[in-house]
């Protein structure tokens, strides 16, 4: 039952949540949506934590989707095992540096009495909870080998019976604690992304890359000269 | 040919006394709030000296404006500025402005009895912890001369051991304000530099605002303005500049730090321009920037850009106060005032007309005395043209020296008609030398001594109730205004 409700309503929950309140946030304040930089406020830790903390997240964010979107050419890709242990050793480092990262940004939210000034508790819940995500992934990383393999043929079929909504949790059920503990609160974070500074995440700005540098607004149209 | 119109001003600096009235006027009306405490879009600084924030001149480094190759920003090209989205390694932090602080106060009136009179105890305004002051809202002012802030600006450090010498003698001492505002650029370099695409020149008056809903807070325009008048709300997550007052100009009203200005130094009024040609302007060199920005601002006495102007939609009233503007006859007509360090290459529309700065006094037997040749000579300027040229012109020394010499004409003339203890031909030849008819020199000084406020301040009539659609909500029309929005700017989620 508690399965059930974990890894087969929850997760709809999650992601209703996510688009509801993600659309009356960006409709209703969207004075809101930033990324909060606290970078005025302390820079040289944030260096070290940022930095590293963005890359290999979002790296391993890609290879999550990627081993759920197209597990086929996943499991080609890692045929050959030089390549599987290739991909092992790099998610492995990505995650310790995911790991030292976060600590880092938390160690120095914590021990900055600026950073303390603008630190909201939806702040501390979501670095929490990115503690809990990352270090349960790297938990699993080291004591549930090859999950480069085995994510493809269970963690993706779920995520796949979830979206084509008929979901069957007969895979997470048969998953250690951990594992269950890391799927569950990756939902738990889709869920409050709409309510922290997560929201940044969906406002990359890929369009810098190619509007003209000035940006000139008008009124009204105007008629301009040849 | 695409002819706009800019709002743009004159700064008149032998006029400005340093008493910060325009700083309190603006901070009282938009940047008195929890979070804005160090944001001075109006600042007013020691020259020489490190200036807010402190050596913001220096884009090595700080990286702000535009390189002079290709048309890049200091900052980056596209992808590069987007890689250092995580860590901007060019951004000021607040030790580089100072922390705001106030008093405790309260604790004057509430401490026990006790032997000792009881002390207010600063306390940070981030914080709310007590704190030491090591910095605060104009910190070096006046103290030009002192080998800790005139010494390091980074204007006195390109010059030659003999010239900061000469600078600092301690009989020679100088020192002028500089106020700064944001210079509503026409090749803005925090437009340019926004990842978000959130900031714009609004095209009617080319005033430069930061749509708050659409700023994401990836703090770059802090970086890339290189006069550093962007400010990162640290509270809010987003930034803010001078708005050049809009809400009030649409009123019909002069900016605030305009009205307020006690040595009446501050003239705002429209200038036309070719916008198609900026990007050409930008690519001149260093010393030949002055100029060329000069150069493509057109004459709206000439029908040939009345038309054009015309058949590009600027409106009649438009027109008829560009005819008006003071700022069109500083910059162009009398060619006195220059653009603050146009090897930014932003083309900055606020101009300023450099102080004479002239041999006031000289030691004659133990007792000051003023100087024969008070106000007439160039060569004995206190401050070296270079540090001026460094200044006002790209480092170009002639175009410093142009402005010089039509100021001395002025003077001269002036003091001919009221001491008349100078020689008809003397006068003469200055006026020749710098190049003024006697009908300019007398414009000039009126413009300068004389005029009142309609004549200074020509607002041009910003037409809302013809530029917008009957019944729409300007806001919206706009998408959000230049600072804080429809609601609170505090942090909600
Ligand atoms: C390409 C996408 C992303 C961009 C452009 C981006 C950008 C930023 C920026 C500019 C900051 C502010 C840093 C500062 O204080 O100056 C930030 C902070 C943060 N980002 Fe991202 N981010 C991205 C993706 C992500 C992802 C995928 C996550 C997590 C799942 C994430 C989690 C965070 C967190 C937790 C912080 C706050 C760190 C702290 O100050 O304690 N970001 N991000
Ligand atoms: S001076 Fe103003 S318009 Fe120019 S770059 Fe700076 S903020 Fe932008
Ligand atoms: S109010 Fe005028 S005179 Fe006073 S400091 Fe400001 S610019 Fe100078």
């Amino acid at each position: 039952m508690m399965d059930l409700i974990l890894f087969g309503i929850f997760p709809y929950v999650a992601v209703a949540l996510a688009v509801a309140v993600g659309i009356y946030r960006y409709t209703i304040d969207r004075y809101s949506w930033s990324s909060q930089s606290s970078q005025f406020l302390e820079k040289k830790a944030l260096f070290w934590g940022s930095v590293p903390w963005h890359y290999a997240i979002l790296l391993i964010l890609l290879a999550h989707f990627l081993a759920f979107l197209v597990p086929g050419a996943w499991d080609a890709l890692l045929e050959a095992p030089l390549r599987l242990l290739l991909l092992e050793a790099t998610g492995m480092a990505l995650g310790i540096c995911t790991l030292l990262a976060l600590l880092l940004l938390i160690v120095r939210r914590a021990g900055n009495a600026r950073l303390c000034a603008v630190t909201t508790r939806a702040d501390w819940l979501l670095l929490i909870l990115l503690l809990l995500q990352v270090a349960t992934g790297v938990i699993i990383a080291t004591t549930l080998r090859w999950g480069g393999l085995w994510y493809a043929h269970t963690i993706s079929p779920w995520l796949w019976s979830l979206l084509t909504l008929r979901p069957d949790i007969q895979y997470l059920a048969v998953m250690p604690a951990v594992v269950k503990l890391h799927a569950f609160n990756g939902f738990l974070l889709l869920a409050i992304f709409p309510f922290s500074r997560l929201v940044h995440v969906v406002s990359v700005p890929f369009t810098y890359l190619s509007r003209p540098y000035q940006v000139v607004v008008w009124y009204r149209r105007r008629a301009r000269l040849g | 040919m695409n002819i706009r119109a800019q709002v743009s001003s004159v700064f008149h600096l032998d006029k400005c006394i340093g008493c910060h009235t325009c700083s309190i006027a603006c901070k009282n009306l938009w940047t008195d709030r929890k979070g804005a405490e160090y944001m001075w879009w109006n600042n007013v600084e020691t020259k020489p000296g490190t200036g807010y924030p402190t050596r913001w001149e220096d884009q090595e480094q700080y990286r702000g404006g535009w390189e002079r190759a290709e048309a890049v920003l200091k900052l980056g090209g596209r992808g590069g500025l987007l890689g250092k989205i995580f860590y901007n390694p060019a951004l000021p932090d607040m030790d580089d402005y100072y922390e705001p602080f106030t008093y405790k106060y309260g604790d004057l009136i509430s401490a026990p009895a006790g032997n000792d009179q009881p002390t207010a105890r600063p306390v940070s305004m981030v914080t709310g912890k007590p704190m030491k002051i090591e910095a605060g809202p104009n910190w070096d002012d006046d103290l030009s001369g002192s080998n800790v802030y005139a010494a390091n600006d980074p204007g006195v450090v390109k010059l030659s051991d003999e010239e900061q010498q000469q600078m600092f003698a301690i009989e020679k001492m100088v020192m002028f304000y500089l106020p700064r505002i944001c210079n509503h650029c026409l090749n803005a370099g925090c437009v340019a530099s926004c990842p978000s695409g959130a900031i714009y020149k609004r095209g009617e008056d080319g005033i430069v605002l930061i749509n708050q809903d659409k700023c994401r807070g990836w703090r770059m325009c802090v970086s890339a303005c290189p006069y550093k008048k962007t400010y990162y709300g640290w509270t809010t997550g987003k930034s803010e500049k001078c708005i050049l007052c809009y809400p009030r100009q649409e009123a019909g009203e002069a900016p605030a730090c305009f009205h307020s200005c006690v040595g009446r130094i501050r003239y705002l009024g429209v200038l036309l321009y070719d916008a198609d040609r900026i990007e050409e302007v930008a690519l001149n060199e260093d010393r030949d920037l002055a100029a060329a920005q000069r150069d493509i601002i057109l004459d709206p006495f000439d029908p040939q850009v009345q038309a054009d102007a015309r058949r590009a939609g600027i409106p009649e009233q438009v027109l008829q106060a560009a005819r008006k503007s003071p700022v069109y006859k500083f910059v162009k007509q009398w060619a006195v005032a220059l653009p603050l360090h146009p090897e930014f290459r932003t083309l900055p529309m606020l101009f300023y007309v450099p102080p004479m700065l002239p041999v006031i006094s000289r030691e004659n037997q133990g007792r000051q005395q003023l100087a024969d040749e008070f106000f007439t000579t160039l060569e004995k300027a206190r401050l070296p043209i270079r540090y001026l040229a460094g200044l006002f012109a790209g480092g170009n020394e002639e175009e410093v020296k142009a402005v010089y010499r039509r100021l001395i004409a002025v003077r001269m003339q002036r003091r001919s008609v009221s001491v008349g203890d100078l020689d008809a031909a003397e006068v003469e030849k200055a006026a020749e030398l710098a190049g003024l008819t006697t009908d300019q020199i007398d414009a000039l000084y009126r413009m300068t001594a004389l005029t009142r406020i309609t004549e200074r301040i020509v607002v041009p009539p910003m037409l809302r109730e013809q530029a917008i659609e009957a019944g729409m909500d300007p806001e919206e029309y706009k998408q959000g205004m230049g600072f804080g929005s429809r609601k609170a700017p505090k942090r909600r989620w």
